[in-house]
């Protein structure tokens, strides 16, 4: 079943072009791997899935189960199942993690028209993901990501996926600013997520990061379009010759 | 009574206005001699004006122009309509003393509870009891602000609490002042005494019954927290939407003693909450907080002036103001250390956060340090709420409206979270959260 559809999308910034006719599709099931050089449109792609405001899309589609996804709000996105795991997760000061993981949880559960979950069932569902996880309770008691290292930030962001159940993650370089131990843990984690129900769309600038989470698809991104698509190894052959071929082929 | 007490643009007053007030005022003796001297203070002063540093910001005379009568005395209507407005604000447990339009309800207020612990008598009766004029220093004006000392001429009632030497008073005492009226001024006086070592919360409350309008409230606070003392102190100012309000505390803290001061305000025309705090004792802190909800044309000042007059004194203060539509907030600070106080340690942060393009918050922390061995920091900082932050909530499924609300209460929180008691942080939650409501 094909969950995401991206057909000749067109993006903007202050009238910069960044993405440049881009077509992706993306069935349930499949982990795809987006890899390109800095500037190639990667990060861009997954704010504009997300809707993130600040971009224009000057021409083509994002249809997600065959629905318009560019027409919905973000939040309206997440409920219908697509999940952003940020490259810079932010700090909220104020916000603990307990209470925003719940009331962001009951939120999408009260768009899927589903009730909240009571208090012991949805302390039991975040003590059993944070455990697997090594998130401490002191950790879920803080403000969101406030004082958390580059690692724990992952983390809570592989939390949040694990709780929300997600049908669509798109995992903005979850490896940057990790160290090996760290990587293990969230890719773990993220394995763990892999199902014939989900997909999952892992942007990343390394080969490395899919040593631990093997994709069935890998796709080159250059000057903001796909310019090539293979299987796993493809990224091999990326590693061993850099992406400055595909710069000019592009 | 149509005619108003004192004209802003020449900044004098004719003193007819008193000696017609003087009449419904209470006091014999010394009193309106005292009075008319205060008045006198105020005639030549005028109404404060932004050339004058303290109210740089809250310029008086643009802003209000002019000093509307003396309310008059409330009548059974009145007092049902003031009962009604008191008993939404009732906090919980609260033993409660209401001042309608300026004058005392005795009906609608708790007297009779903790008589023994608690020493309560009205202004006016202290006033009119004492025929020797020896309470009459009660309405001295000591400093020399113009609108202090108008309130020294023109006190009508307020409240001579006192509590005795070890006594703790568990439930808090809440003053609740109503307006009732349109187009007229109360004037408030009110005198809280804590012995050494005794313990109590005062919350003041400032509303209005519905109907009133364009009203204007000046109130004193004239606070002492003994040796050992502790005093928390909250102020909310939820006032009509055209009314004015101008407060003053002064408030000198004793050796080792504490004083939790937590000013809101959230309604009303022009509101200036101004505090002079004095720790004055060795060893006492104070932990000054509040937060200005702003919106519509709400023009809300909160200033502080803590003196640090000998050493090892403590002072923290956290501000936070969040101003919507055309509303401004000024918070003003301002930290003496006088040469004696070494060891002081002082700290300001006051931060505003700005929900319209023309929304506006003015910050001046002032810091006045004349000894060397202290520790003092301050922090100010205005801005919008991060979009970034918006996002991250909307990403994970908060509509717009939930992610900023979420953001704004986690902001104000910095500040309400300092206030010590749970039921008194959860009722200003409670009301901030109304606040927010509202504003959707």
């Amino acid at each position: 079943m094909t969950l995401l559809e991206i057909q000749d999308l067109n993006v903007g910034v202050d009238s910069r072009e960044i993405i440049r006719g881009l077509d992706l599709m993306v069935n349930a099931g499949e982990v795809h791997a987006i890899m390109g050089p800095n500037g190639s449109g990667k990060s861009t792609l997954s704010h504009v899935i997300a809707g993130k405001p600040g971009y224009e899309v000057t021409g083509g589609h994002i249809l997600f189960r065959g629905e318009d996804l560019l027409e919905m709000e973000p939040n309206e996105r997440a409920a219908k199942g697509v999940f952003l795991a940020f490259q810079y997760p932010v700090e909220i000061p104020g916000v603990t993690t307990m209470n925003f993981l719940r009331t962001a949880l009951n939120a999408q559960r009260k768009a899927r028209g589903r009730g909240e979950l009571s208090t012991p069932e949805f302390l039991k569902k975040v003590r059993e993901v944070a455990g697997s996880l090594n998130i401490t309770r002191d950790m879920l008691k803080r403000g969101v990501n406030v004082g958390f290292s580059g690692g724990e930030k992952k983390r809570n962001e592989v939390l949040q996926m694990a709780l929300f159940e997600p049908s669509l993650c798109i995992l903005d370089e979850i490896d940057s600013g990790l160290d090996i131990d760290a990587l293990r843990i969230v890719a773990s984690g993220i394995n763990g997520l892999r199902s014939p129900e989900r997909a999952m769309i892992v942007i990343t600038h390394y080969q490395r990061l899919l040593h631990y989470i093997v994709p069935d698809y890998v796709h080159v991104m250059s000057k903001g379009r796909v310019v090539k698509s293979g299987s796993k190894e493809l990224a091999l052959e990326l590693e061993a010759c850099g992406y400055a071929q595909f710069e000019t082929a592009a | 009574m149509t005619q108003v007490l004192a004209k802003a643009d020449a900044g004098c007053a004719t003193s007819n206005f008193l000696a017609s007030a003087l009449e419904r005022l209470p006091g014999a003796g010394l009193v309106p001699h005292i009075r008319a001297r205060a008045f006198e203070a105020y005639a030549r002063a005028g109404l404060p004006h932004r050339r004058m540093e303290a109210w740089r910001y809250t310029d008086l005379r643009a802003l209000i122009g002019e000093v509307l009568p003396l309310a008059p005395r409330p009548d059974a209507a009145a007092l049902a309509r003031a009962k009604a407005s008191a008993r939404r604000v009732a906090v919980d447990q609260a033993v409660k003393l209401v001042l309608v339009d300026g004058i005392f309800a005795p009906e609608l207020s708790d007297l009779g509870e903790l008589k023994n612990e608690l020493h309560v008598q009205s202004l006016r009766e202290v006033l009119e009891n004492s025929a020797t004029g020896a309470m009459a220093g009660l309405v001295l004006s000591t400093t020399d602000d113009a609108v202090i000392a108008l309130n020294a001429a023109m006190a009508s009632d307020g409240l001579v609490i006192s509590i005795a030497e070890g006594n703790t008073i568990r439930r808090p005492i809440q003053i609740v002042q109503v307006a009732t009226g349109s187009s007229v001024s109360a004037f408030t006086r009110s005198y809280l005494q804590l012995d050494k070592g005794a313990h109590a919360t005062v919350v003041q409350s400032f509303i209005s019954a519905e109907g009133a309008s364009g009203y204007q409230a000046n109130d004193v606070l004239i606070a002492l927290a003994g040796d050992e003392a502790s005093l928390s102190h909250l102020r909310i100012a939820a006032d009509a939407a055209d009314a004015v309000n101008i407060s003053s505390g002064i408030i000198a803290v004793g050796t080792r003693a504490k004083l939790d001061l937590f000013s809101m305000t959230c309604s009303g025309s022009i509101n200036r909450y101004q505090g002079f705090v004095t720790l004055g004792g060795e060893g006492s802190k104070l932990s000054a907080n509040g937060v200005n909800l702003v919106k519509d044309k709400l023009h809300a000042d909160t200033t502080i002036v803590v003196d640090h007059a000998v050493p090892h004194c403590t002072s923290r203060q956290k501000f936070r103001a969040v101003v919507d539509d055309c509303g401004r907030s000024v918070f003003q600070g301002r930290i003496v250390v006088r040469p004696v106080a070494q060891k002081t340690v002082a700290s300001l942060s006051t931060r505003a956060l700005l929900l319209s393009d023309q929304a506006a918050a003015d910050n001046k922390p002032e810091l006045e340090i004349s000894a060397d061995d202290v520790t003092c920091s301050h922090g100010a900082t205005s801005g919008a709420l991060d979009n970034n932050l918006v996002f991250y909530l909307r990403a994970r499924g908060l509509s717009e409206m939930d992610a900023q609300m979420l953001l704004i209460k986690a902001f104000i929180g910095e500040s309400i979270e300092e206030i010590f008691a749970d039921n008194l942080r959860d009722f200003v939650t409670a009301q901030a959260e109304h606040w927010l409501q509202e504003r959707l």
